[in-house]
């Protein structure tokens, strides 16, 4: 017998929960959130599905606080053949005017993140969405099913997640809930990598070191993206030589300095990194715990 | 994407070999035995940790930790609040490292009782199970329990790892002794391989490195067994099988059938028949991995389109011509019960196989099994976390094989069609009426040669050599010696 190589048996694996998931459930969607995980979740479904096209829409919650590069990059997959990405922003947030910078990250990542999450799900009346949330991220995901059911009002209580012996997944469901779908559960941050190398999947720019504008605020480095970024007293913007090694929000998302910029030199700086791919993420340093919190609030 | 096309062909070489094989570990073993601080500790030698993670930890230890001063690894693994606040593992926490060999990884399970079903959850994607037991407690309950289970959902490779040796003077004749009273209870169990180490978790005495404090052993460390056993499956039945999760119908030009390869291979032209309807065609296309293929086989997520149309919908299985399994409505299982509710044999329950769904009823319970002896005790039912040997009946034909046999289509699990609970896992021991014999059966000499044989599907007269060899040795208790003959016997294949 053949025996699959890590990334085929990886592979195989995530196929086969997205095929679940459109055998099974009604209306699926899939967040794309433009970052590798969401490239290497989006090139999987694709392969799941040829010769077709996607049976499902691609979602993307945007918060309006994105790097640009991002929003490019997200609109030229949406005009790819077969693709249909839906666009959510959280309107009344906008009307509030909630941001990073005037409401602090943990109420901008409430509001326009968990809360546009919510109001797009029930919108088109979504019972699944995929996520390409990984295990080896943070500990509370570490814990986390591939199925997650989720209750009436997206919450998420770990108490009554279902066992998932072997590759069976309960996906029956009362009216009113729903599933997150973590495919890439099982892949670390090395998987991603090696597996965008592999199979020679685009990814946003920002991912490979270049000159960008930096400041140094809270001890992270943070590009000023554009001018809704205030310099504070004492503050300068400095030309360095930087690289993103996870994406969000661009004032929540901190830069490493590297020279990194092709793709072997990406991998062999984040094998030999000793800090975590969520380091450099101010959301999830509000206190341990803090993404278990989110997670119960409806959050990823 | 230049830049993109020139790193590719630069990546290949190294990528490939990085693409190694990936062992997947189970921890497993009573409450306080120490498996949160022992693969904590693995993570930390093997520098898995991240430095932000270990400041992290640093200052949880001091708000949660159990252990003074110094880093509780506990910690690392307890990813959720409650776990922390009680210092109690409840759910199955995935984590992944790697070294230079290979790449692991390991589901963290809880030990109390409560929570057997997660363990078990966790057990039946196992390779290899390390089973923990504290040196100064020796072999409980618990212990047992989940050395059945482990046993049960075929994991065939187990670690006794006998933790907190400091604790019992580093004394080779207790470690001696745990290791006779394991070997007795689990010589019925039927594991190619038991390997048993002592060790300091949370110090990491023979875990990445050697322990100075006990020359005696002379073994291998965890990290050296886990870099080195050789965990390949036993070489399946050849038959070509494919459960059908959906069909894709793009266009009027195309209809797909997609599953995962539960056994053997397709080849473009392949006389298949579609079960349980018997229906014949030839295969025109195997599509793998986004592009057309000559074959594929187990394990990889095909697509196959067919020469001739055929009526086949999710749950049918897609077989070979010339091997093609029987249709049953009845499986001889075994049961592990995951709900607070017992099972009612009046009630009808969903049965998920694979793709498969059909109405289930579980007509007859033959026996539970005694967790700690492993006998056969009189029962009608079950209740949470027991175990037992069952007949169900199916409201349709569905295809099943035995689990020994086959993992995909032997596996399963019952649902409660009012709440929409997980209520059972089970594995298929026969189908049919003339059940196979089932590994709960009490067991005497001659049931441990069976096990024994059952696990290995090699040449015949080697079994037997083999089979004789590890009762003779089984039954004495000294199952160490049994696991380094097996691993000689099974090491060439």
């Amino acid at each position: 017998m053949k025996m699959l190589s890590r990334l085929e048996r990886l592979e195989a694996e995530s196929i086969h929960i997205m095929r679940e998931v459109v055998a099974t459930c009604e209306n699926p969607v899939m967040l794309y959130s433009i970052g590798k995980d969401s490239g290497v979740l989006l090139h999987l479904a694709r392969k799941a599905f040829y010769p077709g096209p996607l049976p499902f829409p691609l979602l993307h919650v945007d918060t309006t606080w994105k790097f640009r590069e991002m929003i490019e990059f997200r609109d030229k997959v949406g005009r790819e053949p077969g693709t249909n990405l839906l666009v959510h922003i959280n309107q009344d947030g906008v009307r509030d005017g909630v941001g990073p910078f005037a409401s602090g990250s943990r109420v901008h990542t409430d509001v326009m993140k968990t809360q546009g999450l919510k109001q797009a799900l029930d919108k088109y009346g979504f019972d699944a969405a995929f996520g390409g949330a990984r295990r080896d991220e943070e500990k509370s995901r570490a814990k986390e099913r591939v199925f997650s059911l989720r209750e009436t009002g997206h919450r998420w209580d770990p108490r009554r997640q279902r066992p998932e012996p072997w590759a069976l997944f309960n996906t029956r469901k009362a009216k009113g809930e729903s599933f997150r779908v973590f495919p890439l559960s099982n892949w670390t941050e090395a998987d991603v990598w090696d597996y965008i190398a592999r199979e020679g999947i685009p990814m946003v720019p920002l991912y490979f070191a270049k000159e960008r504008p930096v400041v140094r605020r809270d001890g992270m480095l943070i590009m000023r993206d554009d001018d809704r970024m205030e310099l504070l007293p004492g503050e300068q913007v400095e030309m360095l030589s930087v690289r993103f090694r996870s994406l969000g929000c661009y004032p929540l998302t901190g830069a490493v300095e590297s020279e990194a910029t092709t793709l072997p030199e990406v991998i062999a700086e984040m094998r030999g990194s000793t800090v975590s791919e969520r380091s450099t993420r101010a959301i999830d340093h509000d206190g341990t715990g803090s993404m278990e919190q989110k997670k119960m609030e409806g959050y990823f | 994407m230049a830049t993109l096309e020139a790193a590719r062909a630069h990546l290949t070489a190294s990528t490939l070999a990085q693409d190694s094989a990936q062992l997947r570990v189970l921890t497993c073993g009573s409450v306080d035995d120490g498996k949160s601080t022992l693969l904590g500790r693995l993570l930390f030698d093997t520098h898995s940790i991240a430095d932000d993670q270990l400041s992290a930890l640093d200052r949880e230890s001091r708000r949660w930790g159990t252990q003074g001063e110094a880093m509780d690894y506990a910690l690392l693994l307890d990813g959720l609040s409650a776990e922390r606040e009680q210092g109690i593992t409840i759910d199955v926490a995935y984590r992944y490292f790697s070294t230079a060999r290979r790449s692991f990884i390991v589901a963290d399970t809880p030990g109390h009782e409560q929570y057997t079903r997660n363990m078990a959850t966790g057990a039946s994607q196992a390779d290899l199970a390390i089973i923990l037991v504290d040196a100064r407690k020796g072999v409980l309950a618990q212990t047992r329990r989940h050395a059945f289970i482990v046993a049960t959902l075929g994991v065939r490779h187990a670690v006794l790892a006998v933790n907190k040796m400091d604790l019992a003077d580093f004394s080779q004749a207790r470690f001696d002794e745990i290791v006779t009273e394991f070997g007795q209870a689990a010589s019925m169990l039927g594991f190619q391989s038991i390997v048993p180490i002592p060790l300091v978790a949370r110090d990491g005495d023979n875990l990445a490195t050697r322990s100075a404090r006990m020359e005696w052993y002379n073994g291998p460390t965890l990290l050296d067994h886990l870099e080195t056993v050789d965990a390949t499956p036993p070489a399946e039945a050849a038959g070509f099988l494919l459960p059908i999760q959906l069909v894709l119908r793009p266009d009027s030009d195309f209809r797909g059938y997609a599953g995962t390869v539960a056994q053997g291979s397709v080849r473009v032209g392949d006389a298949v028949v579609a079960l349980p309807s018997g229906r014949k065609s030839t295969v025109a296309r195997v599509i793998t991995s986004g592009r057309d293929q000559a074959t594929a086989g187990a394990g990889e997520a095909v697509t196959i389109a067919l020469s001739g149309e055929i009526d086949i919908a999710r749950g049918d299985v897609l077989a070979s011509a010339a091997d093609a399994p029987r249709p049953t409505s009845r499986l001889e299982a075994t049961l592990l019960w995951m709900d607070d509710d017992a099972m009612s044999p009046t009630r009808d329950y969903a049965l998920l196989l694979g793709p498969a769904s059909a109405g289930a009823r579980v007509s007859t319970v033959r026996h539970a099994v005694d967790i700690e002896t492993y006998r056969e005790r009189e029962a009608s039912t079950l209740w949470m976390n027991e175990i037992g040997a069952v007949s169900i009946e199916v409201d349709r034909a569905v295809i099943a094989a035995s689990y020994r046999e086959n993992r995909a289509l032997g596996a399963f699990i019952l649902v409660d069609r009012a709440s929409n609970r997980t209520v059972a896992l089970g594995v298929v021991d026969g189908i049919g009426p003339e059940a196979a014999t089932t590994p709960t059966r009490r067991l005497d000499s001659r049931a441990v040669a069976h096990a024994v044989l059952s696990t290995l599907t090699l040449g015949s007269v080697t079994l037997m050599m083999s089979g004789d060899a590890a009762v003779a040795v089984g039954v004495a208790g000294a199952n160490v010696v049994v696991s380094a003959i097996l691993n000689r016997i099974v090491a060439p294949r």
